[in-house]
């Protein structure tokens, strides 16, 4: 099995050492305000909803360019201007997906959105979430090689 | 949208305006609670003063599907600091999805002095109104909760059954795709599904974001009875039962056919389409 990407793990490495709710919600906070939308030079308004993440209440975009080296560069928009999850969500798929080899972020589980939002969080938001885990995961296995 | 005292509501008192919050942050009498589905949201930045009561951990049993009982409704009162005689005032996301229900579980233990902030989070914060992440600092206080009465408000299984055997007016607010049964969950909730899709026999379909303008606030009276009494055709004196998957959407609906319209009983079937699209034995029409 492949290891995830390196900043993802960094990233889930720091939430597994977190144990208040306080903290695991500062962070995400932090997180969330870090997003970055995708830029006008990949994508416009309205959007393509074939970049639409079906499942996502707080609607969730997402696109996949490729790189000249193979990998992938990743962007997001969530057009909810109350979806922060969705946007902290995105930003730690950003930072640490775009760039990485295609084989890891194949390999992400959608369960780790559950280090990262805590297993208290409601079923339909770790489901939106997860879905927008899965849209990443989807561009990356469709850009390797059959088995 | 105009002044709420204009739109023709049965019970305007229900509603309360950004302006009037804004003008209420230090008054003691007054505890504005936020109930957001995003975890995020209240910690990021909330109505200077305000408390957050989450749907999920606050306003339901740990371990059986129910709200939570007298003792917890008095703990959870307590830690908000509120007396029966506070008003109270609920605020959240989602055009205010959240606060009718966390309204709703308070209006179970006849704290009936609660009102919902037209437009919710959104308006207050697009009006460009104050938000904190501080803390508020909240003096516990003593609350005594009668025992939770589910007979007014809330409906259960065979009441419903019952109702749609005698041919009771019903209102599915679900999307039209979930009322068909051509899907089996709400977009983006497919583990609160059911094994069956369709709807309760007899039930009419009204989205419950219909009743919501594009900023989230409640449409005028007339516009809502174009929507509930003209189109289909409710009675606002006959008995009526709201549901969707979990109860929480009808909630919503249910603030609107009472204080809004002011229909004279309407129940909120909680177990809605999760329990009846899962249930042995009982009648489904697509």
């Amino acid at each position: 099995m492949a290891d995830y990407p390196a900043k993802l793990q960094e990233f889930l490495d720091d939430f597994a050492f977190i144990s208040s709710r306080e903290e695991r919600v500062d962070f995400l906070i932090t997180l969330a305000d870090e997003f970055q939308p995708v830029p006008q030079s990949v994508a416009s308004k309205p959007y393509d909803e074939a970049n639409r993440v079906i499942g996502c209440e707080s609607e969730a975009f997402v696109w996949a360019i490729d790189r000249s080296d193979g990998s992938v560069d990743f962007f997001f928009d969530v057009l909810n201007p109350q979806g922060l999850s969705a946007m902290a969500m995105s930003a730690i798929l950003d930072q640490s997906c775009s760039g990485a080899p295609l084989e890891q972020v194949a390999a992400i589980d959608g369960e780790v959105v559950f280090t990262f939002f805590g297993r208290d969080i409601s079923m339909g938001k770790g489901r939106g979430l997860t879905e927008i885990i899965n849209a990443v995961v989807y561009q990356a296995r469709r850009r390797l090689p059959q088995s | 949208m105009s002044d709420i005292s204009s739109r023709g509501y049965a019970n305007a008192d229900k509603l309360v305006s950004t302006e009037w919050v804004a003008a209420r942050l230090s008054d003691d009498n007054v505890r504005i609670i936020e109930s957001n589905e995003d975890p995020l949201l209240y910690p990021s930045g909330h109505i200077p003063g305000a408390v957050e009561v989450d749907w999920v951990k606050d306003l339901n049993d740990p371990l059986r599907r129910d709200y939570l009982g007298k003792s917890g409704f008095e703990a959870l009162a307590g830690r908000i600091g509120i007396t029966p005689e506070t008003t109270v005032i609920f605020y959240g996301d989602k055009s205010n999805w959240w606060a009718t229900y966390a309204l709703w579980v308070f209006e179970l233990f006849n704290h009936s002095n609660a009102k919902i902030m037209d437009g919710g989070r959104l308006k207050w914060v697009e009006e460009g109104r104050e938000l904190t992440r501080e803390a508020p600092s909240i003096s516990p206080s003593s609350y005594s909760a009668p025992e939770r009465d589910d007979s007014q408000i809330r409906a259960f299984r065979d009441a419903v059954l019952q109702h749609t055997q005698e041919a009771g007016q019903l209102v599915d607010v679900r999307s039209p795709a979930e009322f068909s049964g051509e899907k089996l969950h709400m977009e983006g909730y497919p583990q609160e599904g059911a094994v069956r899709g369709g709807h309760i026999p007899g039930a009419s379909n009204v989205p419950w974001s219909r009743a919501a303008n594009e900023d989230g606030t409640f449409k005028n009276a007339a516009d809502l009875r174009a929507i509930y009494l003209d189109e289909i055709g409710l009675n606002p004196a006959e008995p009526t039962i709201a549901y969707c998957r979990i109860g929480e959407r009808s909630s919503h609906t249910w603030f609107v056919l009472t204080n809004l319209l002011g229909f004279g009983d309407v129940r909120n079937y909680d177990g809605s389409w999760t329990e009846w699209g899962n249930s042995v034995g009982l009648p489904i029409e697509k």
